[in-house]
């Protein structure tokens, strides 16, 4: 069960993911390790909104929507057997 | 009559508000405050005759992230520097509690912290070993669940012996990479001599790698306003021109 890397933006909903990395800087990569975006951490795809962006994902037991922006620059590896 | 200051942090709806009213009796509003944050509530209670003046600072995720909020709440634990900072903590999702109550304990050590909402997690099921947390971070850490008014006597406790000197809490130092402690140490020794032990050195040499100039664009007008109030005579070209 070899582990696939993509980015969020790429996952399908009800995917869980475990974070290998952020590909984001400055401020706006301080506020996604704040809201836990953080290496290591699982995320789960919850769902999409009707015109696909932005895309609600799971964390530390919170919701957070993210734009295809900052999606596509986080990085996990699939979990399960998919 | 002695008089604490107590500031109260913590993530947005972990109860600050409700611990708050507990405290000082008063009926300040929950809600949100984005973006134009003032210091919003202030208040006061007194315990075995001593006066303590409560502030309810913005619930926010970080202190970094430079929102206003996070700056208020920043620039206040820094600057005004509180005889204690109260961190709140949602004891049902502690993983993302526990970010801002460390970046706090890198501020300072005059921490209490605070795990409120515990007859929700037991609702959930969830068992908070507060004793292990005390051990792992350092700080005295008390249960309560301020909407139930339980655990209020031992905050009130806590708070009364951090306050005065009776403990001193010694936080957990969290280590960097060895290139980022490294950086660390030869900063210090400038930060010691340009600002003496005011802020502290570790703190503010980490702020300095993160590139944080909200930060220290606040720093200097802090500076400027407490060590050159002459300078506030020199009166403005603009406005002799006025008359």
């Amino acid at each position: 069960m070899a582990s696939t890397t993509i980015p969020l933006s790429e996952a399908k909903t009800g995917m869980r993911l475990v974070l290998t990395g952020i590909n984001v800087q400055g401020v706006l990569r301080r506020r996604l390790l704040d809201l836990g975006f953080v290496p290591g951490n699982v995320i789960e795809v919850l769902q999409k909104s009707p015109l696909g962006d932005p895309v609600a994902f799971r964390v530390n037991n919170t919701t957070i929507a993210l734009r295809r922006e900052e999606s596509s620059q986080i990085f996990g590896n699939i979990l399960g057997g998919e | 009559m002695r008089m604490y200051t107590i500031a109260l942090a913590g993530n947005p709806n972990t109860g600050k508000s409700t611990l708050f009213n507990t405290l000082t009796g008063l009926r300040q509003h929950t809600g949100n405050w984005a973006g134009k944050t003032v210091l919003t509530a202030a208040g006061e209670f007194v315990h075995h005759d001593v006066t303590y003046r409560v502030i309810d600072l913005p619930g926010t995720y970080s202190l970094y992230s430079n929102s206003a909020d996070e700056e208020v709440a920043r620039d206040y634990i820094i600057f005004e520097q509180p005889d204690v900072t109260v961190v709140v903590v949602d004891a049902t999702s502690l993983e993302r509690n526990l970010n801002l109550a460390l970046q706090v304990l890198e501020m300072t050590n005059r921490v209490v912290l605070c795990v409120n909402l515990m007859d929700e997690a037991k609702r959930l099921g969830v068992h908070v070993d507060v004793t292990r947390i005390r051990q792992k971070l350092g700080v005295p850490t008390v249960a309560i669940s301020a909407r139930n008014r339980t655990g209020i006597d031992e905050l009130l406790e806590q708070v009364e012996k951090v306050a005065s000197g009776k403990i001193i809490p010694q936080p957990v130092t969290i280590s960097y990479s060895a290139e980022i402690e490294q950086k660390i140490k030869e900063l210090e020794p400038h930060i010691l001599r340009l600002l003496g032990t005011r802020f502290p050195p570790r703190w503010i040499a980490l702020r300095l790698l993160d590139g944080d100039e909200k930060l220290l664009a606040s720093l200097k007008a802090h500076l400027d306003t407490v060590a050159a109030p002459g300078l506030k005579e020199v009166v403005p070209h603009e406005q002799i021109s006025c008359h």
